[in-house]
C-alpha cells in the first residue's frame, strides 16, 4: 500500500498529532545541553525566566522557572553566551517546542566569575570605585581600626609589623568572620561599626592568602557598599592574590598583604620623622643666615658711627699734610728765585763798565760835579777832568777842546 | 589617642609655617628668635610623637549598641612579658 494514500486514511486532531510530536521530541532529545546567546530575556514577576536561545541562523524558545533559577550567581541577559542543561519539550497550547531549562552557566567563564564581572561593572558605573571619592590617609594614622579575624596571621602581621615600625601607632580590631556565610554581613558592619565608634582615623580591612572562594566575601556588594561609605579612610589588604577583590577597588588604598597595609604606616612614620629633621636644619639654617646678616650690618654700623675725637684727629692729620705740602712748595720757589738771581747777577757782572775798563778803556767826567762825559764839544780848555782807569784814576785839566772831524783825523 | 596625637596634624602645619616664615627673612630679630624658638618646640614635640612607644592594642566590642574596649592578648605581647 502506498504509504501516501495510508497517510490519507488517517486524520488526526490537532491534540493528538500535537502529542504525537510531544513524545517523539521528548524521547527522541530527553535531557540535553544547548549552547546559544540569550535574546529577548524577560524575568516575569511570577519569578519565572522567558528568553530565547540563538546562534547565527536558528532560535530556540527556552523557559527557566524559579524553582530553577533562584541560585543563578549572576546576571542573566541578553546578549549573554551561555550553556544550558534543561528538556526539550512541546508547549501544546501555542504548539511551540521549548527547552526547560535547569542549569545555566556562562559560556568560557565561570558563574561565579561572571557575577563579579557584573557586580563590579554595575558598582563601577554607580561610582563607588571613583578616584574622586577616595579619601587621603590621615597624615599619621595614630590608630588603626583592624577588621579581621582576631585569630588570623593577618592581625597577628600586621601588630607585629607596627610594634617594630611604629609603635605610636594604636590598633582596635574588629574581629569577624572572613569568610564562608555570613562572612561579608559581618565585615560590612565592622566597618560600620568602626565609623559608629569614631575613636580610629583609619581602617584597614584584611585578611591572610587563600583561594578566590576564600576571598569571596571581600567581593560582596555589601562589603564594597560599607567601605565606599566610610568616612574613615580605609585600607584594604586582601592577602596574596594576583586577583583584585571588590573590597579593594572600593577602598582608598589598596594593597596585596596584611604587612604591606602595616606598613603603608610605617613608612609615613618614617617620612614625618625624615621631614621633621629637615624642618630642624631649615630653622637652625635661617637663624644663623639672620644673625650673619645682623654681623654684617653691625660692621657697617660701627665703622659709619666714629667718635667726635676721631674727627679731630683727622682733621688735624689732613691739616699736617696741608703744612708739609706749603712747605715743600716754598723750598721750591725760593729756590727758584735764588737760581734767577744768580743767573741775572752774572748778567749783570758782563754789563758792568769796570769790565769794560779793564779792557783799557777809560771814563771821564767833568768835575766836580763827576757827569760822565760824551761829547768833547761840552768841554773847554782849564776844565777840570777825573778819567777813571781799569786801575785807578787821575785828575787833569783840559788843555785844547777838539771836534770830531779833528779827531777822525787823529786817529 | 591624647592630645599630642590629636593635635599632630595642625602642629605639623604650624611648624611648616613657621619654616617659611624664618625662611622670608622679613622678621626682625626678636620675632625671629621667637619663632625659631617655637618651631623647634614644635619639631621636637611631633618627633616624640612619632617616636613614643607605648601602644595600646584593644578589642572592640560592641553590646546592645554600646562600644567597649577588651585588652587584645595575642602572642606578641606575652612574649613581651606584657
Amino acid at each position: 500500500m502506498p504509504k501516501d494514500k495510508a497517510a490519507a486514511q488517517r486524520v488526526y486532531t490537532v491534540t493528538e498529532i500535537t502529542q504525537d510530536i510531544k513524545l517523539i521530541l521528548e524521547n527522541t532529545f530527553g535531557e540535553i545541553w544547548v549552547e546559544g546567546e540569550i535574546s529577548n530575556f524577560k524575568a516575569h514577576t511570577s519569578g519565572h525566566f522567558y528568553f530565547s536561545l540563538k546562534d547565527q541562523d536558528s532560535l530556540l524558545a527556552a523557559v527557566m522557572f524559579s524553582r530553577a533559577n533562584s541560585n543563578i550567581k549572576f546576571k542573566v541577559e541578553d546578549g549573554l553566551k551561555v550553556i544550558c542543561f534543561g528538556k526539550v519539550t512541546v508547549y501544546k497550547q501555542r504548539g511551540q517546542y521549548q527547552l526547560i531549562v535547569e542549569k545555566i552557566e556562562p559560556k568560557g567563564i565561570g558563574a561565579q566569575q561572571l557575577a563579579f564581572e557584573q557586580l563590579k561593572n554595575k558598582l563601577y558605573k554607580e561610582g563607588l570605585f571613583d578616584p574622586k571619592h577616595k579619601r587621603p590617609l590621615s597624615l599619621m594614622p595614630f590608630c588603626a581600626g583592624i577588621v579581621t579575624s582576631s585569630t588570623g596571621a593577618a592581625v597577628r602581621d600586621i601588630l607585629q609589623i607596627l610594634k617594630k615600625g611604629s609603635p605610636c601607632t594604636d590598633a582596635v580590631i574588629r574581629s569577624v568572620k572572613v569568610q564562608g556565610e555570613g562572612a561579608a554581613e559581618e565585615i560590612a558592619a565592622a566597618v560600620n561599626d568602626f565609623n559608629e565608634y569614631g575613636q580610629v582615623d583609619t581602617v584597614i580591612i584584611c585578611r591572610g592568602g587563600g583561594s578566590i572562594e576564600d576571598l569571596w566575601a571581600f567581593n560582596e556588594e555589601i562589603v564594597a557598599r560599607a567601605i565606599y561609605n566610610s568616612r574613615i579612610p580605609v585600607i584594604s589588604a586582601v592577602g596574596h592574590q594576583i586577583n583584585i577583590t571588590l573590597s579593594d577597588l572600593a577602598a582608598d588604598v589598596f594593597v596585596e598583604t596584611p604587612s604591606a597595609a602595616a606598613k603603608i604606616i610605617v613608612d609615613k612614620k618614617n617620612a614625618l620623622l625624615a621631614g621633621l629633621e629637615g624642618y630642624r636644619y631649615e630653622l637652625n639654617a635661617s637663624l644663623s643666615e639672620i644673625i650673619h646678616r645682623l654681623q654684617r650690618n653691625l660692621i657697617t654700623l660701627k665703622y659709619m658711627l666714629k667718635s667726635p675725637l676721631d674727627r679731630l684727629l683727622e682733621k688735624e692729620q689732613f691739616l699736617d699734610e696741608l703744612t708739609n705740602s706749603l712747605n715743600t712748595n716754598l723750598m721750591h720757589c725760593l729756590k727758584f728765585a735764588k737760581e734767577r738771581f744768580t743767573h741775572l747777577a752774572a748778567r749783570l757782572e758782563a754789563l758792568s763798565p769796570l769790565a769794560i775798563l779793564a779792557r783799557g778803556y777809560s771814563l771821564s767826567m767833568l768835575m766836580p760835579g763827576g757827569i760822565i762825559i760824551k761829547d768833547a764839544s761840552k768841554l773847554k780848555a782849564g776844565d777840570s777832568v777825573k778819567t777813571v782807569l781799569g786801575k785807578g784814576a787821575f785828575l787833569s785839566s783840559v788843555g785844547e777842546v777838539i771836534t770830531n772831524e779833528q779827531r777822525k783825523t787823529v786817529i | 589617642m591624647n592630645k599630642e596625637k590629636q593635635s599632630f596634624e595642625e602642629d605639623l602645619k604650624k611648624l611648616q609655617k613657621i619654616v617659611e616664615e624664618l625662611a622670608g627673612g622679613k622678621l626682625t630679630l626678636g620675632e625671629s628668635l621667637k619663632k625659631y624658638e617655637e618651631g623647634i618646640k614644635l619639631a621636637q614635640g611631633c618627633s616624640s610623637v612619632l617616636n613614643e612607644a607605648q601602644r595600646k592594642v584593644e578589642l572592640l566590642m560592641k553590646k546592645e549598641g554600646k562600644y567597649s574596649l577588651e585588652n587584645f592578648k595575642d602572642g606578641l605581647q606575652e612574649a613581651e612579658g606584657k
